[in-house]
């Protein structure tokens, strides 16, 4: 097309870090979590003046995983930049966190110049090589005109899909390399990238057809309507012919938690009820989610009475574990709001479901989910030892911690906040029991690291989510392990003046572990004391500058939770004093079935 | 009984197209191992277009877990295009360079004979030894390298296979 009106092209000269730093602009950044160095020093000299916020974090660990947290609660790309070498090693695990559930991340690395790369050069590593099988695709970058085009498909390819994570490693001379930039050339050129968004409406309509015939139908959901923004069509779907939902670890918030419909999360320690239904089901309707083995135990005794209908947006996932009856390859929302079309034109309505409700209303009363009430004495000797039980074999030893029940306290901590909060978890027992007890009615609002069960996680993910959400309300709950691998992050908090509350279940133990261990190893309790060598956290938390609390009692929980509500101007640490071993229950065992599960 | 059949391990031959970035082979082959899928030979190429490589995969496995292969692949940014010619009608060829003790006439004669029935060639021919060149199928090449077993074969070497699919259609 010839035009003489048209204006002149605006092809403007700038630094390769500059270019960098535009192309985030361009793709709305607004949030930046990094940690500077040698090669990157180029880039944090644009990033002083840029218009975008960059938070300096304690540890390049906690940036990955802020962004992470931060994608997470707002459906948005997060950002994270770290130096060449070490810094972006330290990135490795937040990367991986991200690839596992599909969170879309993208991480700048400073590296070597590119005439000093594969020389072992002072803080050179390869880290689009040690990254290859965690993230979605990484780019080396080694022409500087490339630069525009590489962060618009960096950010196009972590979002669009199956969302992930996506490196982009830069050279310090591309960072200081001159170009030309002109932002409405810039191409995405990506011949290999096709996501599938629609659904083949033949599978569309055929899944719609089991879902009429079928007497014991479950929906079954995981992350994919979360980050697919599909709840609302979900729920529609779920509520329109009264079918029964599961959601995942990663799928909680995708339909109401509080719903009379809806039946917990499945799997390891997941409800019995849910995992009945899943049993009983005549069709099992998967959207987003991926039969992971921590859902389905023994795939062999999995649902044996099930057809399925599988709904993905990544056709690898289709048929990888179950065989789908009902293939269907799409994004989420697309195929949801194409199925509901066409349930609105057929003018067809559900089958009478009342028998199988009847049936989950009775599993439902006879397994409610529900904590163990009996306290424990402590041991009059109070010598803290963890390994003392199995020594001394008096098995009810709390080994002279507290008496408080994690799930209680989350429960108390779920009333005073209506539900309503934003909570990042970490990995353990008390992950499990957020997972349980704190129910959300909303997507983004459960942060968890599932997929690769990343201890260290939510303290940094919870930061993320509260810049992501400076108005909302954040919560992480958090065990005296974890909290120990990324707590140099309080004073990213402290600094910024975040009012996050955070809940630690104080056992003293690597209680997820420990319970491992009690089950299936003779409670020989190897290497999974805490008691000893553990800081005083209310302490730790005022040396920090935040507040520190500690609850010993029962009685004092409400108090201490309000107490937290009312600080706005900085973070809450508060030590829930709790019984040293609880075990969380139901639970399947690792590659059994529904048959062999615990529920006492 | 249809699903031994599926069950049953065989050898397919794939085509992948990748666009000609580095890194894309480390990608590829990364892949294979790290969900633990076995290959045979493989091949990497440019093709007419610059921008376009080809590689040429053989693997070992059941329809199932080619099928696995082949949708992990297309999630690889850099992977344009994955055929499975299992079913196709392809011409499909591997080279193979065999040294072959040759210090006796008798020996010599009998050799130059293989060669002239396997349609290979004579590519070096020294005191001791002679290097056979030969192209074709992979049961031409194994057929031609147990007959020279009885000769001593002092080194070989073979390439990966490669295919084209016959006729007008695209491989
Ligand atoms: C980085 C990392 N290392 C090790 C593990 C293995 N692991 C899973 S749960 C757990 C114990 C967690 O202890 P804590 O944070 O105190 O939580 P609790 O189970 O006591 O509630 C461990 C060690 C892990 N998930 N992540
Ligand atoms: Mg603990």
């Amino acid at each position: 097309m010839t035009s003489t009106t048209a204006p002149p092209r605006a092809a403007v000269r700038m630094s390769g870090a500059q270019a960098l730093v535009e192309g985030l602009l361009h793709e709305g950044v607004e949030f930046v979590f990094g940690y500077p160095g040698g090669v990157l020093l180029p880039l944090y000299d644009v990033l002083y003046a840029a218009p975008i916020r960059h938070i300096l974090v304690r540890h390049e660990q906690g940036a990955a995983h802020a962004a992470d947290g931060y994608a997470r609660a707002t459906g948005k790309v997060g950002v994270c930049i770290a130096t060449s070498g070490p810094g972006a090693t330290n990135l490795v695990t937040g990367i991986a966190t991200a690839y596992m559930d599909s969170i879309p991340l993208v991480a700048i690395t400073g590296q070597v110049t590119t005439g000093a790369i594969g020389k072992d050069s002072f803080q050179e590593a390869d880290i689009t090589g040690i990254t290859l099988p965690i993230t979605k695709h990484n780019y080396l970058v080694k022409d500087p005109a490339e630069i525009p085009h590489v962060v618009q498909e960096a950010f196009y390819i972590a979002r669009t899909g199956r969302p992930g994570p996506v490196l982009i490693d830069f050279p310090k001379d591309m960072a200081t390399a001159t170009i030309e930039v002109d932002w409405e050339d810039v191409q995405i050129r990506l011949r290999g990238y096709r996501p599938t968004v629609k659904g083949n409406t033949k599978m569309i309509r055929r899944a719609l057809e089991e879902i009429l015939r079928a007497q014991r139908p479950v929906l079954y959901v995981g992350g994919g309507i979360i980050r697919a923004n599909a709840a609302p069509e979900l729920t529609y779907l779920a509520r329109a012919l009264g079918i029964p939902v599961t959601a995942t670890l990663m799928g909680k918030g995708a339909f109401p938690e509080t719903d009379a419909l809806y039946l917990g999360v499945p799997g390891m320690h997941g409800t019995a009820y849910a995992n009945y239904a899943l049993d009983a089901a005549d069709l099992i309707i998967c959207i987003g989610a991926r039969f992971d083995d921590r859902v389905t135990g023994d795939v062999s005794r999995f649902a044996p009475n099930a057809r399925i209908v599988h709904v993905d947006v990544d056709p690898a996932e289709v048929g990888k574990v179950m065989h789908a009856d009902v293939p269907v390859v799409g994004d989420a929302k697309h195929v949801l709001v194409e199925l509901l079309a066409e349930l609105a034109e057929s003018g067809e309505r559900a089958r009478d479901l009342a028998a199988w409700h009847a049936q989950i209303a009775g599993w439902k009363a006879a397994h409610p989910l529900k904590w163990s009430t009996d306290s424990r004495s402590a041991c009059a000797s109070q010598c803290g030892r963890a390994e003392r039980p199995a020594r001394c074999g008096a098995t009810a030893c709390t080994g002279g911690k507290g008496t408080l029940k994690p799930p209680a306290i989350i429960s108390a901590i779920w009333t005073a906040t209506g539900g309503k909060a934003i909570v990042a978890t970490d990995v353990g027992q008390h992950q499990m029991w957020a997972m349980q007890y704190y129910l959300v009615d909303d997507p983004h609002h459960f942060v968890s690291s599932s997929g690769l069960g990343t201890m260290g996680f939510g303290l940094p993910a919870a930061i993320g989510a509260q810049f992501g959400n400076p108005e909302h309300e954040v919560w992480c709950i958090t065990g005296d392990g974890s909290i120990q691998m990324n707590i140099q992050e309080l004073a990213t908090a402290v600094i910024h003046r975040l009012p996050i509350k955070i809940a630690l279940m104080d056992n003293g133990f690597l209680g997820m572990v420990r319970q491992w261990q009690k089950m299936f190893y003779d409670m020989r309790y190897s290497q999974v004391g805490l008691n000893v060598g553990t800081p005083d956290f209310v302490k730790l938390a005022e040396a920090y500058g935040a507040v520190g609390l500690r609850v010993l009692d029962d009685a004092e929980v409400p108090a201490a939770i309000a107490e937290a509500r009312r600080v706005t101007d900085r973070p809450v640490l508060i030590d829930f004093v709790c019984e040293m071993e609880d075990d969380v229950l139901p639970m399947i065992p690792a590659g059994q079935s529904v048959a062999d599960m615990i529920l006492e | 009984m249809v699903t031994e059949l599926l069950e049953t391990p065989m050898k397919h031959t794939i085509s992948v197209l990748v666009e000609n970035r580095p890194g894309v082979l480390a990608r590829t082959a990364g892949l294979f191992s790290r969900r633990g899928f076995n290959i045979d030979s493989l091949t990497v190429s440019t093709t007419e277009d610059p921008h376009t490589s080809r590689m040429t995969i053989v693997v070992d496995g059941p329809a199932a877990i080619l099928e696995q292969i082949g949708k992990q692949l297309y999630k690889l940014v850099d992977v344009i295009k994955v055929m499975d010619h299992t079913e196709d009608h392809i011409v499909s060829r591997e080279l193979a360079l065999v040294k072959v003790h040759a210090a006796d006439s008798v020996k010599r004669a009998e050799l130059m004979q293989i060669v002239d029935i396997f349609r290979a060639k004579i590519v070096d021919l020294g005191d001791k030894t002679i290097i056979i060149e030969a192209t074709g199928a992979s049961d031409k090449i194994d057929a031609l390298e147990r007959l020279l077993e009885g000769y001593g074969i002092k080194e070989m070497v073979r390439s990966g296979r490669v295919v084209l699919v016959r006729g007008s259609r695209t491989t």
